[in-house]
């Protein structure tokens, strides 16, 4: 078991992802113009660990800008978690979002209506 | 050439223009002009949840333009690849315009679908927006047809669009997007 990082740059997040606890973050913006390429590492990570998962998988994701383009990977990254999920491992994924950001919030409840995973809405202050 | 320098400052003074681009649209263009646009609305001391979604916003109408340049004239010459960004604020209200050649072949799908993305109600847009989301559809960059749906829903506006012919290949599209307060 190993963690894994991608240091965050002001337009792609940082990720950790921790599999010997089951932990993985995503934190940042993104808002890379090539989302694919940058999430496909992520991806790849998810369907190895997917074969041995931990008996709970936590996500966080603190994101405080991402754009179209990253919303259908991320979206991609939750389909591999929902099938971890349905793989015996309890996934949980933390959606954060600044209290006044309605439209951040709605990304995170989009997300919720789509993917068969529990989400916990977390509000944090600015 | 004359121009007159005077009336294209006076014009853009007018209408308060904060940053104003025209040319080639590439990757670092766009990380610049997303820091400087992120410094003025720092120092506009805007509310963090203006600033949040005339930022996302302005990032979707950015990359709107940067994939556009590929998709429709790769090997074109400079002409063609230019296109024209501006940014304003007047009335409380920010304004983003973009400018981009169109083939002429292309103008009635994408006047359909802003169209069509006119007509939908708060409630529709979301719901347009998670199927568009959901369909498994991803273009090799990872666009996906959501840009224009994200900036009507963030915006809460119709999108406010014009075709202006320029010869019998290319069209000259142009795009006002307004945030309210």
């Amino acid at each position: 078991m190993e963690t894994i990082s991608i240091e965050g740059t002001p337009k792609t997040p940082t990720i950790t992802f921790d599999t010997g606890k089951g932990f993985l973050e995503i934190k940042g913006r993104s808002i890379p113009e090539n989302s694919i390429e940058f999430y496909k590492p992520l991806v790849d990570w998810l369907e190895k660990y997917a074969a041995k998962p931990q008996s709970t998988t936590n996500v966080n994701i603190q994101l405080e800008y991402f754009n179209t383009s990253s919303s259908k990977c991320i979206l991609d990254v939750f389909k591999k978690l929902e099938a971890i999920n349905k793989g015996g491992s309890q996934v949980t994924i933390n959606w954060y979002y600044e209290e006044d950001d309605e439209d951040m919030l709605e990304a995170g409840e989009d997300y919720q209506a789509i993917i068969n995973v529990p989400f916990k809405m977390v509000q944090v202050e600015e | 050439m004359m121009l007159d320098i005077y009336d294209f400052y006076d014009k853009m003074e007018r209408n308060n223009i904060m940053l104003s681009f025209k040319g080639d649209i590439t990757s670092e263009l766009l990380t610049s002009i997303l820091q400087i646009m992120e410094s003025k609305l720092d120092n506009l001391q805007e509310e963090p949840k203006i600033k949040k979604k005339v930022y996302n916003v302005l990032v979707e109408c950015l990359q709107n333009l940067y994939h556009h340049m590929d998709e429709v004239a790769p090997e074109q010459n400079d002409k063609i690849r230019s296109a024209i960004f501006m940014i304003g604020k007047l009335d409380n209200q920010y304004n983003i315009i973009t400018g981009n050649y169109i083939k002429n072949e292309n103008v009635a799908g994408l006047k359909k679908r802003l169209e069509d993305i006119n007509l939908l109600s708060k409630e529709e847009l979301k719901e347009y927006y998670k199927a568009v989301l959901n369909n498994g559809e991803m273009s090799l960059k990872g666009g996906g047809g959501l840009g224009m749906i994200d900036i009507a829903r963030k915006t809460g506006e119709k999108l406010n669009f014009n075709f202006s012919p320029v010869d019998n290949t290319f069209s000259f599209f142009t795009l006002n997007i307004k945030i309210s307060q």
